[in-house]
Formats: structure tokens, C-alpha cells, sequence
């Protein structure tokens, strides 16, 4: 039992974290069709930004601020000068651009920052906490509470909200948004600002368990696409379950069959779950129009 | 047709001139070496684009049919006895049958679906590769025997560079003659619309499934080269981030180009070897050209270009 | 040299170099070539790596170069990737027309970049721990790290000595931590060691409670040996304190060897044992020591240079690059058979990683000695007495 929850918790917090980099994609898939590989960097900017900041003498607490509203930044220059001017371009095309962004964002935190691995203290602590036979660090009740902070922000905001009904309404029909007069550059912008500040949070929140360095990104943006797709592109609940699932399978997969093994497990059931529902979990049933 | 048939040559043509005159301009080996990396990787993305650019299928998975062929001629040889040019039958052959047997069910899914599928099918055969090293001496690679033809021995940059640049060549021939043929037309259909297609009456699901496994056998024999030419190889080739490269490859050159593939490949093998005088800018400067490049030619490079070109000439 | 004798033989140097034909300049420098994985998943090894060449270059150059010539230094970054690694040591050879080279950050480049010295006949000096790239022996390639076979039976000698023999493993499955593993496998019954738990996890992987909590499980453990390199370790290191482990004595390998293992492990890392080299405990080393000399003034030299800590990895190119340029002096020659043949002569060099003593059939030089076993205690590597 005390095995299983080890197993358990250890699959939650990681999946936490590819749950929000899901989320990620799917806000800015929703508003703009864009599958945007750069997702992990905006978690490598959190990350690192906190780290450096606090080096240099700010308080944790601002310096997470300062983190947050950095990768926007990158989020909204990103959109600017990277994917509107290329507006109206393939589905493909606007994936490659964001690749050359993911390398060059890279390439640009290796020298504004460093190329050393770097840790964070945990927010509360790091003595372990006994759940039931289960040693946890505090830092993982962080990871859980933040992402659910962030998932129940983000559905209030979509779902009750006038600026989040247009960006359900853009995801939905882009041209017949735009009829209705909504302003879907706009939305747009917005979708890559709170992607980013998704991704952001995810790595202030993760860092003080996982560490982190210029090029962590990469490898997140690979697990978070792949829990977007497990869950159904375009859903946020799918998001969300999916990055969960993946990290629960992650870690079971290690615990109970072969740690060797373990991603091949992952990758395994994504395809058999593709196979039997090829729209992911909560996908959508698209009509291909002709 | 006859113009058409003009224009299949011309290419080939052009190709093969340039193929014959680079050397004249090789100051070094070295530069022999990248060019028939250009080609290695040129002959992958053609097949790539076979199936992206015609058939309008993704494939993030793409470089696991480059790692079994370069695997195929690295461990048929060392473990099992066969003869090198043997394996590079032998992994065309596993690739085309694997692509096969794996397609069916795969190629149902659509876009991204599709391209995450892919994506871990390859991360699959990645992991098998690296972990089974009494087979292929994991993550840290195998060194792969020379290949010899009727008894001579094939290795040097130089000799590399004409034997690669011919299978660029016939490579590059089988897929122009693709492209007119009944299937090249279904597959060009299939990536316009698969309604329409179906439709028309175009088995969907059997030329997919087609153009998948020709993607996989130029893969397969890309890779055999590549191990061949190295003489050592390891896992990274058939890695989540090669198969980038040869998407990257693709879609920088133009899908559905083959002369974009080459081009495609052309830029993305020398550009990390042109960048290394800028040191730590190294990277940044890569990202920044491949965003600029899709912002200023969306259509890939030779498409954009021969556009801008017709409508320069039509003014 | 004072600032106004360097400001007078700059500008000789630039009158020279100004008056002179590019032909006759470049006789006056000899070229030493270097793939290094300065970026990438590996660049831990190849920055520090990178750094000590250019430092130590400069240094070289300063004092008059070597057999009378300048030393040029070309570098190159492979990222980490085999196959980049093999262009760039073509570029080398047949571009920059190298006379030798110091580099290969990990063995997988460094495999791939053998073929192409070995076919140029030029000497090669890998950075890269495997004991393949040594094993067996080829004429133009040495290296200067430790090999993990030499890793594994540092480890076990000292089990041995606390009569500790039922082990678990939990391996990176990158190069390094899947060689190293290999090695460990191999020549564990040697020791009498039993390995009882054998868990792998990814060089990416961010969690490795599941693993550690099998291997925890596993009845008779006495001891967890963890080969890897990066920041696995530092992450394996804190889930085992996490999980409550630390009665059960814990290894981890000279693959951790930089001060940052004990800044990212924190107060996981106390206790921890590892086999390093003399370079970490330059301060707590005997006067009597012969490495004394050379790990301190190496310590201070990079600290100073680059601001961060001292790892064994920038040591290691260190070594090559001063067993290259003694061979270089002794051959008094630029000629690369040459300096092939005195590199395979050298003789009680005395390097970060330990005394070098090579010869036709051993182009690592280095014995079981030149390990020093650490523990880390109260944040700082302490030497473990022999014994305890």
C-alpha cells in the first residue's frame, strides 16, 4: 500500500507538470491552430528566471513574479514577430517556425543565463512528509495545489468570462468569430501570454524538485504534446487528464514492469488509446469539410 | 506530357551536373564529407516527402526507418554473418515490413494524431536500439564493418561523396517518375483533400499506406549509408530529434518539392557548419534563420522562390 | 610579464605577423584541434572542458608556445551529437590540417570521431571516461579520464573493506551511466559482490522515487551504487534521503565529480561516497602529495578565470593537454607520428586525474591509485581514510 502510494504520488506530481505544459498547447491550438513547440521553453523560462533572480538578491515570491511576467513577454513577442507575420501559413509551416523559435530561445538562454544545472529551495521546506507509509516531498502538494489553482483559474476564466466566452468562440470558428466581431489577433496574443504564464508557473513550481537548466525544455514539450494528444488535442479537461495519465503510467510503469522500459510503456498505451479512440480521450469528432 | 517529361529530365539533369562539378570547387576532403551528408540526408527527406509532401501524411517518427537501416548493416554483418550489401537489402526489407505491418492501423489517424502516433513509434524503436546493447552496443553506438562491393573496399570522404551522390541520383529518378504515374496523381489527390479522393474512388487507405513504406525504404537506405560512410553508429540517428531534422528538411525546402528536399537538406547540413564562427551564437542564429525562412517563404524555399521567379518573369 | 613588456611584444607581434606573408605565419603556429560537446545534454563536461583549453592556451602561448610555435587552438561544438562529431573531426583533418587533438566530451562522440584520426594517423587524446575507447588498444588514440571499469572496482574495493557484498544499481541509461553499469555487472564477482537490484532510469527523468522505492524494497540490500552522470544523480541522490534511505551506504560515481552535485543534492548529498580524482580535495591533500602542486594552482586557475566551481571534467582536458604539449616539447618536432610516439612515452606526468605512466599497451596511464575515495561531509568532499 505504502509502495503504491509512493508510486502514486510520484506519478501526480510529475504529471502535473506535463498536464500544464498540455494545457499549454491546447490554449494556444484553440486560438490558433498552432501546435507551438517552443511550449517547453516557456517552463525552462520559469525556471531559470526564478533561479537567476533570486541569485541576485530578489525575494522568491517576486522573483516567480518576475518569471511569470518575463516568459509572457517572450510569449507575446513570440506571437508578434514570429507567428502573426506568417499568418495564413500551413498547419506545418507555423510548426517548423516554432521549432526555430524553441532552438533560439534555447540558444539565447545559454547566454544570458548559463549552461549549469540550478535548483530552487522548496517553498516549504524539503523534510519529507509521512502519507500513509509514503515519504512526499512538501514541494510536490505545491506542484498538485498550483496546478489545480491554475486549471479551475483558467475553466472560470473561459467559462465566465466575456474575454474567455471570445476565446472559446475563436477555438471553436475562427471566421465566424471574427464575423461577430471579434478581434482574433487579439485573441491571439492573449492565448500565447497565458500559455506562456502556464509554462512559467509550471517551472517555478517544478524546479525545486526536478532542477533545471537552458535545455530542460525540449524533453517536456515532447511529454506534453504527447498528453495533449493522449487527452484530445483541443480539450483542456483532456489536457489535463492526459498529462496526469501520462505521468501516473510513467511512474507505475517504472514501480510495477520495468523501469527500462518505462517510457516505451507510455508511448505504448498512447497508441493503443489512439487506435481504439483516434480523436484522444475527450478529442472532438471532426468533420472534415470539403 | 512531353514538356513534362522534359522537365523530369532537366532535373535530373541539372542534378547531376551539379554532382559532377562540386569537386572541381572542393578545396579539402572535409568538404566532400558534408556534401554527401547533404546527400544522405537529402535522400531521406525525398522519401519523407513522398509521404508529406504527396500524400499530405505526417511523420514525426521518420528517423526509426533511418536507424534500422543504419543498425541493419551495422549488426547483419557483426552478429549474424551476412554481408554488408546484404543488410542494406535486409533493413530496406524489415523497414518496408514494419512500415506495413504498423501503417494500417496508424494511418487512420489524421494531422497531429497521426504525427504523435508516429512520434512514438519512433521513440519506441529509439528506446529498443539504446537498450539492447548486447545487439547494437547502446546509447554509446556500434562501429559498423566497410562495406565491400565484388571486392573492392568502398570508404574515404571522397569515394563516399559519388557513391552517395548516385543514390541521390536514382533516388531522386524514382521519385520524379512517381510523381506522373497513376499513384503519384493519388497520392497528390489524397493530399489535397481524402474526401474528394474517396470520393473519386481512390482506395485512401492502400495508397497511404504506399507512400508510407516507399518513406521508410529511402529512410532505411539513407541510413545504411550513413553508417557505412561513418563506419560507426549510434542511437541519436534514429532519435525524436533527427526526425525533426528531416521535417525541418522537408518543410524549409518546400512539400512536395523534390528539388526542395535537396535544397531543404542543402541549407540544414551546412548551415551548423557555416554558424560554428559565431561560437555561443551558434544556436540562436540557427533558430532565427529557420523562423525567418518560414516567415518570408511559407511555401519552403524552391516553391517561394520558382513562384516569385514565374511572376517575375510573366511581369 | 608586466603589462608594458606584453603591451611591446603585442605590437612586435602585430609589426611580425603584418610584415610577414600568411605562408611563413603559418609556420610559426601549429595547430591543435578539439571537438567538444559544449552544448547539448553533455555540456557539462564539454563547457569546463572548453574553458580549460582556451585558458590554458593563452597560458601556453604567453610563455612562448611549444617547440618553438605558437599553439593555435580550433574548437568545435558537437552538441553532443556522434555524427556532428565525426564532420567536425573530418574539418579538423582534412580542413584545419590539425596536428593532434584533445577532445571527444562523451564516448559516444568519441567513437565516432576514432575512425577518421586513425585513419589520418593522428593522435588523438579523448576526454571521454569508457574503457572502450582504450580497449582495445589503437595506435593514435589515448585518453586521460578514469575508466568506469577502474570506477566499479574503486566502489567495491571499498564495500569490500566494510564488508558490504549485496548491491543495488540504479543506472542512467544514457552513455556513461549505461557503460559504467556494464562495467559494474562485469566485474562484480571479482569482489564477491551480489547485485540484487539492478533499476535504470532516463538522463532526463525528473522523479525516481518508483525505482528507488523498488530498490528499497528489495530484501538484503547493504549498499546502492548509482552510475550516472549530470543531474540524474543530484535527483536520485535527493529522492533517496527523501524516501528515508541514508542507513543504507550510498555511491555515486566520478560521472558527479563538480561541486555542483553537493550545491543541487543539498543535505541529500551527506554521506554520499564516490571514488574522484586528487583535484576535489586539492586543499585537504598531504603537503606530501605529488598532485598537490598541480590540482591547486589548476583549482585556482579556472576559479578565477570562470567564476565557477571546479570539476574534474574541465581537469581532464587539462591532462591532455599538457601530455600532448610535453610530448610535443620532447619530440621538439610538430611532426604528429612523432608526437604520437612520445605521447605513448610519457612518463610519471603528473595531472589532475593522477600520475600517467603510458606504454604501447596502456594508453590511460592511470592505476587504481590515482581514485581518491571521497565522502561528502558537511557540504565539502573529505577523503575517506583508508580503512574506515
Amino acid at each position: 500500500m505504502a509502495e503504491f502510494l509512493q508510486f502514486l504520488i510520484s506519478g501526480l506530481t510529475v504529471g502535473a507538470v506535463y498536464a500544464l505544459v498540455a494545457l499549454g498547447f491546447t490554449l494556444i491550438y484553440n486560438a490558433s491552430g498552432v501546435v507551438n513547440f517552443a511550449q517547453g521553453e516557456f517552463v525552462m523560462l520559469g525556471g531559470m528566471v526564478t533561479v537567476f533572480a533570486s541569485a541576485a538578491g530578489v525575494p522568491l515570491p517576486l522573483a516567480a513574479v518576475v518569471a511569470v511576467v518575463a516568459a509572457v513577454a517572450v510569449g507575446l513577442l513570440l506571437h508578434r514577430f514570429a507567428i502573426e507575420p506568417a499568418r495564413g501559413a500551413s498547419a506545418v509551416t507555423l510548426i517548423i517556425i516554432t521549432i526555430g523559435a524553441s532552438i533560439l530561445l534555447r540558444g539565447l538562454a545559454a547566454i544570458i543565463f548559463d549552461k549549469q544545472f540550478h535548483k530552487l529551495p522548496g517553498f516549504t521546506g524539503e523534510a519529507p512528509i509521512d502519507v500513509l507509509g509514503a515519504a512526499v516531498q512538501p514541494q510536490s502538494f505545491w506542484v498538485l495545489g498550483g496546478t489545480a489553482v491554475v486549471v479551475v483559474a483558467l475553466y472560470v476564466f473561459l467559462e465566465h468570462t466575456l474575454l474567455g466566452k471570445a476565446v472559446l468562440a475563436t477555438a471553436a470558428n475562427r471566421l465566424a468569430a471574427r464575423l461577430v466581431g471579434i478581434n482574433t489577433t487579439t485573441i491571439m496574443a492573449l492565448a500565447f501570454g497565458g500559455s506562456a504564464a502556464i509554462g512559467a508557473i509550471a517551472g517555478i513550481l517544478v524546479t525545486p524538485i526536478t532542477l533545471t537548466n537552458y535545455d530542460v525544455g525540449t524533453l517536456l514539450a515532447l511529454k506534453g504534446f504527447a498528453a495533449a494528444m493522449l487527452g484530445g488535442m483541443g480539450n483542456p479537461l483532456g489536457a489535463v487528464v492526459g498529462g496526469l495519465l501520462l505521468g501516473l503510467l510513467e511512474a507505475f510503469g517504472a514501480g510495477y514492469l520495468s523501469s527500462t522500459y518505462k517510457d516505451a510503456f507510455a508511448f505504448l498505451v498512447i497508441l493503443i488509446v489512439l487506435f481504439a479512440a483516434p480523436q484522444g480521450l475527450f478529442g472532438r469528432r471532426a468533420v472534415e469539410r470539403v | 506530357m512531353g514538356a513534362l517529361l522534359n522537365q523530369r529530365f532537366m532535373t535530373l539533369a541539372v542534378l547531376a551536373v551539379v554532382i559532377a562539378v562540386l569537386p572541381l570547387v572542393f578545396p579539402s576532403s572535409y568538404y566532400f564529407r558534408v556534401a554527401s551528408l547533404v546527400w544522405v540526408s537529402a535522400l531521406a527527406a525525398i522519401g519523407l516527402n513522398i509521404l508529406m509532401g504527396q500524400a499530405g501524411q505526417v511523420s514525426l517518427g521518420h528517423a526509426a526507418f533511418f536507424g534500422i537501416g543504419a543498425y541493419a548493416v551495422a549488426i547483419g554483418p557483426t552478429h549474424l554473418g551476412i554481408p554488408p550489401w546484404a543488410a542494406i537489402l535486409v533493413g530496406a526489407v524489415l523497414s518496408a515490413v514494419l512500415a506495413y505491418l504498423v501503417g494500417r492501423p496508424i494511418l487512420r489517424l489524421k494531422g497531429h494524431y497521426l504525427a504523435i502516433a508516429t512520434l512514438g513509434l519512433g521513440v519506441l524503436i529509439a528506446l529498443v536500439i539504446s537498450t539492447e546493447s548486447g545487439w547494437t552496443g547502446g546509447p554509446d553506438g556500434m562501429p559498423v564493418e566497410r562495406l565491400t562491393l565484388f571486392g573492392w573496399r568502398v570508404s574515404g570522404s571522397n569515394t563516399w561523396y559519388w557513391v552517395t551522390g548516385a543514390l541521390l541520383l536514382i533516388g531522386t529518378w524514382i521519385a520524379l517518375n512517381l510523381d506522373e504515374t497513376p499513384t503519384g496523381r493519388a497520392f497528390r489527390a489524397l493530399h489535397d483533400s481524402e474526401v474528394a479522393a474517396q470520393v473519386v474512388g481512390v482506395d485512401v487507405a492502400r495508397f497511404k499506406l504506399q507512400a508510407f513504406v516507399i518513406a521508410a525504404v529511402y529512410a532505411s537506405i539513407a541510413g545504411s549509408a550513413l553508417a557505412f560512410m561513418n563506419g560507426f553508429i549510434n542511437p541519436d540517428q534514429a532519435g525524436f530529434l533527427h526526425s525533426v531534422e528531416l521535417v525541418t528538411i522537408v518543410v524549409l525546402g518546400g512539400l512536395g518539392s523534390i528539388v526542395g528536399s535537396i535544397v531543404g537538406a542543402a541549407v540544414l547540413v551546412t548551415l551548423p557548419q557555416a554558424l560554428t564562427i559565431f561560437h555561443e551564437y551558434e544556436h540562436l542564429l540557427l533558430g532565427l534563420i529557420i523562423i525567418v525562412s518560414m516567415i518570408f517563404m511559407r511555401n519552403g524555399i524552391v516553391p517561394s522562390l520558382s513562384g516569385l521567379f514565374l511572376r517575375r518573369a510573366r511581369s | 610579464m608586466t603589462s608594458k613588456t606584453t603591451l611591446k611584444f603585442m605590437l612586435a607581434a602585430g609589426a611580425l605577423s603584418v610584415g610577414m606573408s600568411h605562408g611563413a605565419l603559418a609556420q610559426d603556429t601549429v595547430k591543435i584541434g578539439s571537438v567538444l560537446s559544449a552544448t547539448g545534454p553533455a555540456s557539462f563536461l564539454g563547457e569546463p572542458e572548453d574553458k580549460t583549453l582556451r585558458m590554458y592556451v593563452d597560458k601556453i602561448n604567453a610563455a612562448g608556445g611549444v617547440a618553438g610555435k605558437k599553439i593555435e587552438l580550433v574548437i568545435y561544438d558537437d552538441g553532443g551529437d556522434a555524427n556532428k562529431a565525426r564532420t567536425f573531426a573530418t574539418r579538423l583533418v582534412e580542413d584545419d590540417k590539425v596536428v593532434a587533438m584533445v577532445g571527444g566530451s562523451t564516448t559516444g562522440t568519441t567513437m565516432a570521431m576514432i575512425p577518421v584520426f586513425e585513419d589520418a594517423k593522428i593522435p588523438f587524446i579523448s576526454l571521454a571516461g569508457a574503457i572502450e575507447v582504450i580497449d582495445p588498444v589503437r595506435k593514435f588514440v589515448f585518453k586521460t579520464p578514469h575508466t568506469d571499469k577502474m570506477a566499479c572496482e574503486k566502489i567495491f574495493e571499498d564495500l569490500k573493506k566494510r564488508n558490504l557484498t549485496k548491491i543495488g544499481l540504479i543506472s542512467g541509461t544514457d552513455g556513461f551511466g549505461a557503460s559504467m553499469r556494464a562495467q559494474c555487472v562485469k566485474v562484480a564477482p571479482n569482489y564477491g559482490m551480489e547485485i540484487v537490484a539492478d533499476e535504470n532510469y532516463g538522463p532526463r527523468d525528473s522523479d525516481m522515487t518508483a525505482q528507488l522505492t523498488k530498490i528499497k524494497n528489495t530484501a538484503g540490500l547493504q549498499a546502492v551504487v548509482n552510475p550516472g552522470f549530470g543531474q540524474g544523480p543530484a535527483i536520485v541522490t535527493r529522492n533517496y534521503a527523501q524516501l528515508g534511505m541514508s542507513n543504507v551506504p550510498f555511491y555515486q560515481s566520478h560521472g558527479v565529480a563538480s561541486k555542483s552535485f553537493i550545491d543541487l543534492a543539498g543535505a541529500a548529498a551527506e554521506g554520499v561516497r564516490l571514488p574522484a580524482a586528487a583535484l576535489l580535495v586539492g586543499d585537504k591533500l598531504p603537503e606530501s602529495d605529488p598532485q598537490k602542486k598541480v590540482v591547486t594552482e589548476y583549482k585556482q586557475a579556472y576559479e578565477s578565470a570562470t567564476k565557477q566551481p571546479v570539476s574534474t571534467f574541465g581537469g581532464h582536458a587539462y591532462d591532455g593537454l599538457f601530455i600532448l604539449v610535453e610530448a610535443m616539447k620532447r619530440a621538439n618536432s610538430t611532426d604528429s607520428a612523432k608526437i604520437r610516439d612520445e605521447i605513448e612515452k610519457t612518463k610519471g606526468f603528473v595531472g589532475t586525474g593522477g600520475i600517467v605512466n603510458m606504454s604501447a599497451t596502456d594508453h590511460l596511464g592511470l592505476d587504481l591509485s590515482a581514485f581518491r575515495m571521497l565522502e561528502i561531509k558537511g557540504g565539502d568532499w573529505n577523503l575517506v581514510a583508508s580503512g574506515s
